[in-house]
């Protein structure tokens, strides 16, 4: 079983090459469906592989990038990318990621830099996960109000409206985003991304998880288009922090591209089975996706607290992450697959 | 929904006053990692994986350069080789029904 085991010549590890085919897949199914860089599984999943931590973090980011940019030019087919929006946002990320790195800086100088970046994450994620699951709490009772006086609901209306009241802050230039369908003042995506950009750069996350929430419920993007558009820019800030990443002597490039291959196959499968789940499926699995993130770095925080149990909380942080990347990705492959026989059932149909 | 609307902010609450009633628990990221050097070992290494080990040693800053190539140009050959496979499937791929529910 020799040939299972690939040298890598940077690390100097032997690594079970398939395994990184397969977390390449599975990574690509959830960022392709979610919008993601998806970070905070690849890292563990290196790592259970045998991947030394200092190479770990620049060899996703490398694969980051690459997968992004298949997820794009798929989303970009089906219309679902928004170009001028995703370069105008971009310029509030690059700002604010910044100036969220300069804050650490400063955090780093007082000497409290791993207390606030800790308990803003976990913060952050109860925040997300409420956002997600309160809006789909509204939009069921508003379909009930609906039913209750006998109309129908627009298919496109959002339980959250904070985007629609955002847009109607008249503060020129005012711009239309066709694709997405967005008019509104210049300023709400640049200070959007300026603040998932200042919150990434003091995470030091890619800040995907937090992008595509922003798009939804505060730009009012409809989900489809925050998915697509938001791979765009982790496709540009994934390049950025591949080069970055690597001139610090971080990436194993040769894993990062076996990653790819598989990726390449899992963004195409994610990205396809968009087309067959409707905005809310997107965002309801999105909020389980949150939680299981919470979940584990919940678990980290408490692995050193409890050094007693401290190697069953660590075990349990990995397979947190590990079940939940799985069970998504099955979740997603079967709603494409699914999808994809009904729609070709439906052709074979109409052409009898 | 007031209950689920409880049950957030309890969470939310937990989470902020956390730090406060454990503060060790609030530096739980650990240390500063040391500063090392890695240099990859082409010792035993031959042909083009020693090649490309001897040019990460040699600079880094080539080997970004390469990344920055080969990443993106990757992206778009394995995208493109997906697009073909995905298009003899017979779905459409190009039309998508834009709604929320």
């Amino acid at each position: 079983m020799e040939w299972l085991y690939m040298h890598m010549p940077i690390s100097g590890v032997e690594l079970f090459w398939p395994g990184l085919i397969i977390l390449g897949l599975g990574v690509g199914i959830i960022g392709g469906f979610f919008g993601l860089g998806g970070a905070w599984m690849v890292t563990p999943g290196l790592n259970i592989l045998g991947f030394p931590m200092a190479f770990a973090i620049g060899t996703d980011v490398a694969q980051m990038a690459g997968k992004s940019l298949i997820s794009t030019m798929r989303h970009g087919k089906f219309g679902n990318v928004d170009y001028i929006l995703g370069i105008t946002m971009l310029i509030g990320t690059i700002i604010g990621v910044e100036i969220g790195a300069q804050m650490v800086m400063w955090l780093e100088r007082i000497g409290s830099v791993d207390k606030v970046v800790r308990w803003l994450y976990v913060v952050l994620l109860i925040v997300i996960a409420w956002i997600v699951f309160h809006d789909v709490a509204l939009r069921k009772k508003k379909e009930r109000e609906a039913q209750a006086q006998n109309r129908e609901m627009d298919a496109s209306e959002s339980g959250l409206e904070w985007g629609k009241r955002l847009q109607a802050i008249r503060v020129p230039p005012m711009v239309t985003f066709k694709q997405a369908g967005v008019h509104c003042s210049m300023w709400l995506p640049i200070c959007v991304s300026l603040f998932t950009g200042w919150l990434a750069g003091i995470l030091g996350i890619g800040g995907g998880l937090i992008r595509m929430p922003a798009l939804v419920y505060l730009v009012g993007c409809p989900t489809h288009l925050a998915v697509g558009t938001d791979l765009f820019e982790v496709a540009i800030s994934g390049l950025y922090g591949a080069a970055s990443y690597t001139y610090k002597g971080r990436t194993e490039l040769l894993a990062a591209i076996i990653m790819l291959c598989g990726a390449a196959v899992g963004a195409q499968i994610g990205v396809v089975a968009t087309k067959y789940v409707k905005g809310y499926g997107i965002r309801i699995v999105f909020g389980l996706a949150v939680i299981g993130c919470l979940i584990s770095v919940l678990l980290k925080l408490l692995q050193t607290e409890l050094p007693a149990i401290g190697n069953i909380l660590g075990i349990l942080a990995t397979v947190d992450v590990l079940g939940f990347v799985s069970l998504i990705s099955i979740y997603i492959a079967w709603q494409m697959i699914s999808g994809a026989r009904a729609e070709l059932a439906a052709k074979r149909a109409a052409g009898k | 929904m007031k209950k689920t609307r409880r049950l957030w902010l309890l969470l939310l609450g937990l989470a902020l006053a956390l730090p406060l009633l454990v503060p060790s628990l609030a530096a739980a990221a650990g240390g500063k990692g040391a500063a090392i050097a890695i240099v990859a070992d082409t010792r035993g290494l031959d042909g083009i994986i020693a090649w490309w080990a001897e040019m990460y040693n040699e600079s880094h800053f080539q080997f970004a350069l390469m990344t920055m190539v080969i990443i993106p140009v990757l992206g778009c050959i394995l995208g493109f080789l997906a697009d073909i496979v995905m298009t003899h499937i017979g779905i459409d791929l190009h039309h998508r029904e834009l709604a929320e529910k």
